[in-house]
């Protein structure tokens, strides 16, 4: 524990690394809840995943691997969002579709990339140890846009997620916010792709906001909340993982699996 | 007296199957109509085409002098609440707020004004009490004020509802119609219900719809009328009794034929 705060205190490389948890924690604080009570984390997956797609293609061509997967991830969103508002018996197989199709696009890609092989590792399971500083730039960027985006249409996103119908009756424009609500999940995709890696995004979506449902009975309540459960995982998986060198995401992700088992017998038991 | 709605010659289907076929009806102001019929018999269907949320194959709605996409949001609409999330977290002040969407800002939260408004829907539900709750937590019959109350915050000139008792006691069902019949002195109603016997308490007028509109009338509902209606011999749970002695009746042969 002592070398972890040495390190907090004096390597460049761990500071980034516990800013880059805070702002994840924010993305999956926010955009977390709304993923829970729209059952949507399978649809999460499949974006996290298609982005690989993103990724290789853009690392086969010399670009930046963030920029490929921002642009695949809202491609996906917007695509499974479309086919899910027109027909929605197809969503699953989409869901399906992209999820796979993506990977394999992006393997393929990867393994045609001449010289040094990318570390795939990194993108599937994510370094948080590696993120540099102007990435965290990026990453406060789609964090402001994120939040000012859920402030400024909290009422709409709150009425399309909790009754579609009444929404439209109200003149709201449902698919348009359907689409912009899918495009901030991708935003915090691939935000959290940098700490956890395309594989584990699911959980930093899921469970920190799925724990928090259990004691809050607001949406701005549970985002509040999520945040800090966020936050909690994330710096002590961290510093759980820093000693013994585990990969921080997987550790970071097994805690909030942890917390979410803990949470749920507690209530189980704790009911009458 | 111009009719408020007015559906004519409407025909409508879901894929092959017809459901509604040549519906002619018009609604004045200030009426409390039921719609009632047999399950399947496009008593919802009706209902979203006047709301704008089906289109019509056939025929036109007017509503309040334009099409229903227009007037929607002069309407409000209490859906059968068996449709949505009972578990969402969301609490019942915040849910009334939501009849405020289309009449608020557009962004950023709710005014000063919607929660006053939000206030009066809850305090004419008698829901008041109840505001800090999140829905998980309601009961049947409160479920179905919150969703009146959500529907009045919109200041509707026509209030719509879809089978509002279907999921609550008969106690509360007597609870709900009086607040209608309450409500009904300043705006028109309709409810759609499986239910006829207990509705026709209520209301000014019934349309019985059976995929065509089979009988529409002032005159009382008779045994006749059932039949034609539902295709078989129908007892009829006679109502000039009471709430009270239905209860002290049930479990006795209580029903009489007409």
């Amino acid at each position: 524990m002592n070398s972890f705060l040495d390190a907090v205190t004096t390597q460049t490389f761990m500071q980034n690394a516990l800013w880059g948890s805070v702002l994840a924690s924010i993305a999956c604080g926010i955009i977390g809840p709304y993923v829970v009570v729209r059952k949507i984390g399978y649809l999460a997956g499949g974006i996290a995943h298609a982005v690989l797609g993103g990724m290789g293609a853009a690392y086969f061509l010399g670009r930046s691997p963030i920029g490929g997967a921002l642009i695949t991830a809202i491609g996906a969103a917007l695509l499974i969002g479309w086919v899910s508002l027109r027909e929605h018996r197809q969503e699953d197989i989409m869901i399906s579709a992209l999820w796979a199709v993506g990977m394999a696009a992006g393997i393929l890609f990867i393994s045609q990339t001449p010289g040094y092989n990318v570390d795939l590792m990194s993108y599937l399971f994510g370094n948080i140890l590696m993120i540099p500083r102007r990435e965290l730039y990026f990453i406060a960027l789609l964090d402001i846009g994120i939040a000012v985006t859920v402030l400024l249409f909290f009422k709409q996103f709150l009425a399309v997620s909790f009754d579609q119908e009444f929404a439209r009756l109200r003149g709201i424009r449902v698919e348009l916010f359907s689409l912009l609500l899918l495009s901030l999940v991708a935003l915090t995709v691939v935000i959290l792709i940098q700490v956890v890696g395309l594989v584990l995004v699911i959980a930093l979506l899921t469970l920190p906001a799925a724990i928090a449902g259990h004691y809050t009975s607001t949406l701005a309540k549970t985002m509040l909340l999520a945040i800090l459960l966020g936050l909690v995982f994330t710096c002590s998986g961290l510093a759980l993982s820093y000693q013994p060198d585990l990969p921080a995401g997987a550790t970071i992700v097994l805690l909030a699996g942890c917390g979410y088992l803990f949470s749920s017998l507690g209530r189980k038991f704790h009911r009458p | 007296m111009n009719p408020v709605i007015t559906v004519d010659n409407v025909s409508f289907r879901y894929n092959d199957v017809p459901v509604l076929e040549k519906v002619s009806l018009a609604v004045e102001q200030g009426e409390f109509l039921g719609i009632v019929g047999p399950n399947g018999g496009g008593k919802s269907t009706l209902l979203k085409l006047i709301l704008g949320l089906l289109k019509p194959l056939q025929g036109a709605i007017t509503v309040l002098g334009a099409p229903p996409e227009q007037a929607c949001r002069q309407l409000g609409y209490v859906p059968q609440f068996v449709y949505f999330d009972r578990h969402f977290p969301i609490t019942v002040r915040d849910t009334v707020l939501q009849g405020r969407l289309g009449k608020t800002r557009p962004l950023l939260g709710y005014s000063r004004q919607d929660r006053k408004r939000a206030v009066a829907a809850m305090g004419e539900t008698d829901i008041l009490d109840l505001a800090q709750r999140p829905i998980a937590a309601l009961s049947g019959g409160q479920l179905q004020r919150v969703l009146i109350a959500r529907a009045l915050a919109c200041d509707p000139e026509i209030l719509l509802l879809d089978e509002p008792t279907a999921n609550i006691d008969p106690k509360v069902e007597e609870d709900v119609f009086d607040l209608l019949k309450r409500l009904n002195e300043k705006i028109t109603i309709i409810v759609v219900s499986h239910d006829i016997g207990f509705i026709s308490n209520y209301i000014t007028r019934v349309a019985c719809l059976n995929r065509t509109l089979v009988c529409h009338t002032t005159s009382p509902i008779s045994g006749g009328l059932l039949e034609k209606l539902y295709g078989s011999p129908i007892r009829m749970v006679h109502h000039e009794t009471r709430l009270s002695a239905r209860i002290k009746e049930n479990g006795d042969d209580h029903e009489q034929l007409p």
